[in-house]
């Protein structure tokens, strides 16, 4: 019989490991001459919240999904974002440890742990759009279809951004965001040109959550992008008015609230856990 | 809602390798079948490429047939080089 102590004191036998490292070890993480930290480290909560926010939305499919491999497909790219979250999120404690909550002496938590579950909705920084409920899947691909599209050409942006270490979460992340955009808009494409039915549910959550676009105030290559993935997909470009949604300055909805609350309830009970 | 159409997936593991039969899926078009490949057969880093066919396009031997098609080759032990002293110095051979 194989003893548990020894079976924790030795991870040799599990070929990737059992433990997390710091993500960005062995990186310079000193902030470059001529940037504020504080602003880097608001900037990286943003883009890592709007990560954290949808994956943990995404997994929510996990079981649920209309098919095995969109099932896996889902939990993959939720996978994805999670690993852009804790990049971000580390860089941003890296850059402004001001921003990371405080947790109770002694407490082994890593800095991008102690922001993604020791904060509280009013602090979270992400769109409104990434935090709206899942909805059918016609919902969750129009989201994702809007959200990578502009987050692909976000990062494409970043990718020569001055600090090197965002430059390279970013150059890294846009081929993961590449694949999620071609995905969506597969998955648009073939809902809106499919049966009655999935065309109604596609035009029925493009109506619901394009008021959240203007949010992101994304760039002309973001747009055209859509306007592409509209016109092969025989859809109208929605007039919806945009809402006043103010994601970015921690004004949230009650689905963000329900979601953390869920995503954070076992660190919470156990702030001086080990995972 | 009808059932997708099944797909069998080949994957080839690295640059010079054939592509290998790993295992089928269904999609409901043939790019999804190729995403759906990627994300099923490919997440632990398996491949370099990748195939997707509709099974229904693959024509299949019978069992039924095994006795005619495989049989007669069995007692050919001629059509096997068993027949050559290898040299020492030709090592892949």
């Amino acid at each position: 019989m194989i003893n548990d102590a020894e079976l924790l004191g030795n991870d040799a036998h599990w070929a990737f490991g059992t433990d997390f490292e710091d993500p960005l070890a062995g990186v310079d993480t000193t902030v470059p001459a001529g940037l504020d930290p504080a602003e880097l480290a608001r900037y990286c909560l943003m883009l890592g919240d709007d990560a954290l926010v949808l994956s943990q939305r995404l997994s929510e499919w996990c079981s649920r999904a209309p098919d095995l491999e969109v099932d896996i497909a889902l939990a993959n790219i939720a996978l994805d974002l999670l690993g852009q979250a804790r990049l971000l999120l580390a860089r941003a404690a890296a850059a402004d440890p001001s921003a990371v909550p405080v947790l109770p002496e002694g407490s082994p938590v890593p800095a991008e742990d102690a922001l993604a579950f020791f904060r509280d909705a009013g602090h979270f920084r992400n769109v409104v759009l990434a935090e709206a409920p899942n909805g059918d899947f016609a919902e969750t691909v129009t989201r994702l279809l809007m959200f990578s599209t502009w987050r692909l050409a976000e990062f494409e942006r970043l990718a020569t951004h001055p600090d090197a270490v965002l430059a390279a979460v970013a150059v890294k992340g846009r081929k993961e965001l590449a694949y999620h955009r071609d995905f969506a808009a597969r998955w648009f494409l073939t809902l809106a040109r499919g049966t009655q039915e999935s065309r109604r549910r596609v035009l029925n959550a493009l109506d619901a959550l394009w008021p959240l676009w203007a949010e992101l105030d994304a760039p002309a290559e973001a747009e055209g992008v859509l306007e592409q993935v509209f016109a092969a997909s025989q859809v109208d470009r929605p007039e919806s008015v945009p809402a006043a949604t103010r994601g970015r300055d921690g004004v949230h909805t009650d689905a963000l609230t329900e979601l953390l609350a869920d995503m954070q309830s076992v660190a919470r009970q156990h702030p001086r856990g080990l995972w | 809602m009808s059932e997708w159409p099944l797909y069998e997936v080949f994957v080839r593991s690295k640059r010079g390798l054939n592509h290998v039969h790993v295992g089928s899926l269904h999609a409901p078009d043939d790019k999804l079948a190729l995403m759906h490949a990627r994300d099923v057969y490919t997440r632990r880093n398996e491949g370099v490429s990748i195939w997707v066919v509709k099974a229904s396009q693959i024509t299949a031997s019978s069992p039924d047939e095994k006795d005619p098609l495989f049989a007669p080759s069995g007692d050919k032990v001629y059509r096997h080089p068993t027949f050559y002293d290898i040299p020492e110095h030709v090592p892949h051979l």
